[in-house]
């Protein structure tokens, strides 16, 4: 049985917005454990990036109101002081945002930007500058000495992208969370630093929260996939089980606007419409059917349980829409049949 | 680094030429000479042709350019014609030049220091009251002219409160640097002070900008995500990157004292540069005049030069290898 | 087929300067000796990581930039330089669109003015389509305008739109907006310079779709500048790889990737991930294989001691690739 690192229990985040709360992110549950990469996929505006900051603490305080339970290695983090959160903040979570460029302070040297990430969980010590040297080592840069001694616009995006993992690694965190963290680069890039993801998450035995709009980086080094929708998660399954069996409206449909997934000469699928705002975000129906134009409108009107149902083992899939959903091309084949 | 310096020293000659005829030809511009007005109005008209062209004033202008070039490089600036009569140009410069070049000092660095303190106020403040009494105060002085003020400031510490002497430098001839050195300091203090409180504002409005501005910025929240407490991000990454734009500003402001001094000096009695222009204008003294427009013009460029080199020594990212 | 734009020997030099003087010490090749044919109603893709040129080339094709060297024939007339391009409203013909909608879009101007902007510059054409490019070109407003609410339903946005700015549009939206402004004089070729990296997938694909579609309604050509190899897979028919300012391999489609050739090439297309999670592992391995490859290899395929890579040579009708001469 594999061991429980993160336990995300009836997470909501409520923006205050000119004066009243929006639900941003509705009663989200995820479990990740230690050793698992879990990906967390969905389009912008979908929360999933309001799921990281929770669990880093990193809201405004004055304008979010983070409700639930989130507890890491059994403590609960919720309702914690910032002093407290600076604890763990960096030390048994490390994180890697998305654009390396400006996710680095422009004005100070790389090796002391990662010393930074050490000193202020460990104190100064001498052995620091020799530990932001084997860190720029273990993520691949061969030159540490020198990099050590460069500014962040001297680096290429992908060192760069390798700087920020170093700085995330530094304390040996238990959970490494990478908002999408191969965005900005190149293919090549992009594919190295995946590797080097899962090879540190091998090696260190950290569990992973990959969040991402890519389902190729999703297929490439996920364990587990949530699915999110509007700030909901609306299908979770293990990697294979999502892409070669999705069950969700929404999973499929995203599926079938990746071009990788046409054949040569056939039609993107453009899903109809645009996600809603938060104001107008009613949590307790399943908000992606509005997007389905050949849906009867009793079913996208109609109320769905707030817990995903287990449909086969670990595969989860919110509200029973999904049970009769078909693509007009696939309805006209079982017409004919 | 300071092959750049030197290069670009080197394209400051250039402009320096540029500068000085411009100003040449602008002091031509200016109506009537020294000799008109100053004279007995019942002078023999040849005494005073006699006079103009014993100065060289009958020549063509670009023969007076020369003459006048041909001088600067021996270090002659002519010889003042009404404001200190007699005296060479660089003798009353050199007399005025220290009160103001002191009160500038303090001026610019009470300004630094007045408009830091109140930007890091309004910033960790952000929309409470003191923030927006500061911004309130802030757009008053820029909105409201300088000389108001300054007689404002005249009033209160001078004659209502007689903290302050009403005029002079408290520079005598004959004392030794370190007693006029602070013997000067009690005269400098309140023109530097009253300079400083309303030339705060656009400095501030900016500062103030750029730390809310800096607040939201990624390596803020990446700082955050290693750990760091809000204090010590304040403290190692925002204040850095907030300041940056303004430091290079520096150059600029020490030679925009010299534009500030002419209010404040002669509404404080102060004769320094700032009073000696007023009195060279007044007395169409074409050689103060050049001179000092000429001096203002290279601090100008000095000041150019200085600020590049201040942004390129704070900014990694224009550093010239 | 009829040629409509042809590429020869065009570079694009930066010049380094260092030295007491600042001096040309060296230059940067951003663009070096590049050539390529576009033909009428075909679609090209222009594939390379950041830095590779690939945009250059581009900006060079609208006009944004003029070559350091090199030849650009249009229809057979040389529009080589910016100034021979303004000299024949060259840019009625070929349009850009670029990845940031937001910012080619004057946020201070409805969006009818932007679109309304190329008509006024150039005229309506008679009707949509390339068929109308050689016509007569009428400056009359109420021309403009209805011609700018026939653009519009053709990217499917309601008439209201004309009145209204860029920032109540939603990034897709924005896109089609900017590719309504580029279609308003019927362009004869588009060059769309990583025109969806910026959306979301579900809009990326309304994007495509929508290009796919008026380029094959109207027979435009397209040069679709990308990274992202499974777009250029799904939009065009021709491929040209770039490394470092050169071209390392040009081909069809099938070409490039069921036959790749060139080690850069394989390289690319090894880095793509599949979606097939079973084959994860595998393609790990060969990902690695062909990492060591390039390594190995590297004087096959560049310069010695360098990284500028060989001419291109055919390998077929329709297929090149630059590898060493000796090379059988």
């Amino acid at each position: 049985m594999a061991e429980e690192l993160l336990e995300a229990r009836d997470v909501s985040v409520d923006f205050r917005i000119k004066g009243t709360y929006q639900t941003a992110l509705a009663g989200v549950n995820l479990t990740i454990d230690r050793g698992q990469v879990l990906a967390l996929v969905g389009e912008s505006g979908s929360g999933k990036s309001t799921f990281a900051m929770s669990i880093m603490g990193l809201h405004n305080p004055e304008l979010t109101k983070v409700t639930g339970s989130i507890q890491l290695n059994g403590e609960e983090l919720i309702g914690l002081t910032e002093e407290q959160y600076d604890q763990y903040r960096g030390n048994s979570v490390g994180m890697i945002f998305q654009d390396p460029l400006s996710s680095l302070n422009p004005l100070m040297r790389i090796g002391e930007q990662i010393a930074e990430a050490i000193t202020v969980h460990n104190g100064k010590a001498q052995s620091v500058s020799e530990h932001v040297l084997n860190l720029l080592t273990e993520v691949g840069i061969p030159d540490s000495d020198r990099v050590a001694k460069q500014y962040p616009h001297e680096l290429s995006g992908g060192m760069r992208q390798r700087v920020m993992i170093a700085m995330a690694l530094a304390n040996e965190p238990d959970l490494i969370i990478a908002d999408e963290p191969t965005t900005a680069l190149d293919a090549v890039i992009q594919s190295q630093i995946l590797d080097l993801i899962k090879k540190i998450q091998q090696k260190k035995g950290a569990g992973v929260l990959l969040i991402t709009h890519n389902l190729d980086v999703v297929a490439e080094i996920a364990d587990e996939v949530a699915v999110m929708y509007a700030g909901q998660i609306v299908e979770k399954a293990p990697v294979e089980r999502l892409f070669n069996n999705p069950k969700h409206p929404y999973t499929r449909s995203l599926l079938r606007a990746d071009p990788e997934n046409v054949q040569a000469g056939g039609e993107l699928y453009a899903i109809p419409g645009t996600v809603p705002s938060l104001s107008e975000m009613d949590h307790h129906k399943d908000l992606f059917l509005q997007r389905v134009p050949w849906l009867d409108q009793k079913l996208v009107d109609a109320d769905v349980a707030d817990t995903l149902t287990e449909i086969e083992p670990d595969h989860y899939v919110r509200g029973t829409a999904w049970q009769d959903f078909a693509f007009p091309d696939e309805q006209e084949i079982e017409g004919q049949s | 680094m300071a092959k750049t310096i030197l290069r670009r020293i080197l394209i400051m000659l250039p402009q320096l030429i540029l500068v000085s005829l411009l100003i040449f030809m602008l002091a031509q511009l200016m109506p009537g000479d020294p000799f008109y007005g100053n004279l007995n109005p019942n002078s023999d008209p040849a005494t005073i042709e006699r006079m103009r062209h014993a100065a060289g004033l009958d020549l063509p202008w670009y023969e007076q350019y020369i003459r006048w070039v041909e001088h600067i490089f021996q270090g002659d600036f002519g010889t003042s014609y009404t404001v200190n009569r007699g005296w060479s140009v660089t003798r009353v410069i050199g007399s005025r030049i220290w009160p103001t070049l002191s009160m500038g000092v303090i001026a610019v660095i009470l300004t630094y220091l007045l408009a830091i303190s109140q930007a890091l106020l309004a910033a960790r403040h952000e929309n409470k009251w003191i923030d927006r009494a500061l911004v309130v105060w802030n757009t008053l002085t820029s909105a409201v002219p300088s000389f108001v003020f300054y007689f404002v400031m005249m009033v209160l510490f001078v004659y209502l409160l007689p903290l302050f002497p009403s005029s002079g430098t408290g520079i005598e001839d004959g004392q030794s640097f370190i007693v006029n050195f602070f013997n000067n300091l009690r005269y400098a203090f309140l023109p530097a002070l009253t300079i400083a409180l309303f030339s705060t504002n656009s400095i501030f409005q900016y500062l103030r900008s750029n730390l809310l501005d800096q607040q939201a910025q990624d390596y803020v929240r990446t700082a955050r995500a290693k750990g760091v407490s809000m204090k010590l991000v304040f403290r190692k990454h925002i204040l850095r990157n907030a300041f940056l734009p303004i430091a290079s500003g520096i150059g600029y402001s020490i030679t925009g004292v010299l534009g500030g001094a002419i209010f404040a000096e002669t509404i404080f009695g102060y004769p320094g540069i700032g009073a000696l222009f007023v009195q060279a204008l007044t007395g169409r003294d074409y050689t103060i005049i050049t001179a000092l427009m000429l001096l203002q013009g290279t601090l100008s460029l000095l000041g150019g030069l200085l600020s590049d080199i201040i942004s390129a020594w704070v900014d990694p990212r224009i550093r010239v290898k | 087929m009829t040629e409509l734009v042809k590429i020869t020997n065009l570079k694009n030099y930066y010049p380094v300067k260092g030295g007491f003087f600042n001096k040309k010490t060296d230059d940067i090749k951003a663009v070096d000796d590049v050539s390529l044919t576009i033909e009428a109603g075909q679609t090209y893709g222009l594939v390379g990581e950041s830095g590779s040129g690939k945009t250059t080339i581009g900006k060079m094709l609208v006009g944004l930039e003029n070559p350091t060297s090199g030849q650009i024939l249009f229809d057979n007339q040389d529009v080589t330089t910016i100034k021979q391009k303004k000299a024949i409203h060259y840019n009625k013909d070929v349009q850009m669109v670029f990845q940031d909608s937001q910012s080619s879009l004057n946020p201070r101007k409805t969006i009818g003015t932007i679109i309304a902007e190329p008509l006024q510059n150039f005229g309506v054409p008679a009707a949509i389509g390339s068929e109308g490019h050689n016509q007569e070109r009428s400056f009359d407003q109420e021309k403009i305008e209805q011609r700018v609410l026939e653009l519009l339903e053709v990217v499917g946005l309601p008439a209201k739109t004309v009145e209204q700015y860029p920032f109540q549009f939603s990034g897709g939206q924005r896109q089609r907006i900017v590719v309504a402004r580029a279609l308003a004089t019927n362009p004869r070729l588009i060059v769309a310079d990583e025109p969806v990296s910026a959306l979301d997938l579900s809009v990326q694909a309304q994007v495509l779709n929508f290009m796919k579609k008026i380029q094959r309604d109207y027979g435009i050509s397209f040069l679709f500048i990308s990274h992202d190899l499974g777009v250029v897979k799904y939009m065009t028919d021709n491929i040209a790889i770039m490394h470092h300012g050169r071209f390392v391999e040009m081909g069809t489609n099938q070409d490039i990737f069921d036959h790749p050739q060139h080690i850069y090439t394989k390289r690319l297309l090894s880095a793509i991930p599949s979606q097939k999670v079973e084959d994860r592992q595998s393609k790990r391995e060969e990902r690695l294989a062909v990492a060591a490859e390039f390594d190995r290899d590297h004087d096959l395929y560049y310069e010695p001691d360098s990284l500028r890579a060989y001419d291109l040579s055919p390998i077929s009708e329709t297929h090149f690739v630059s590898i060493r001469k000796d090379h059988n």
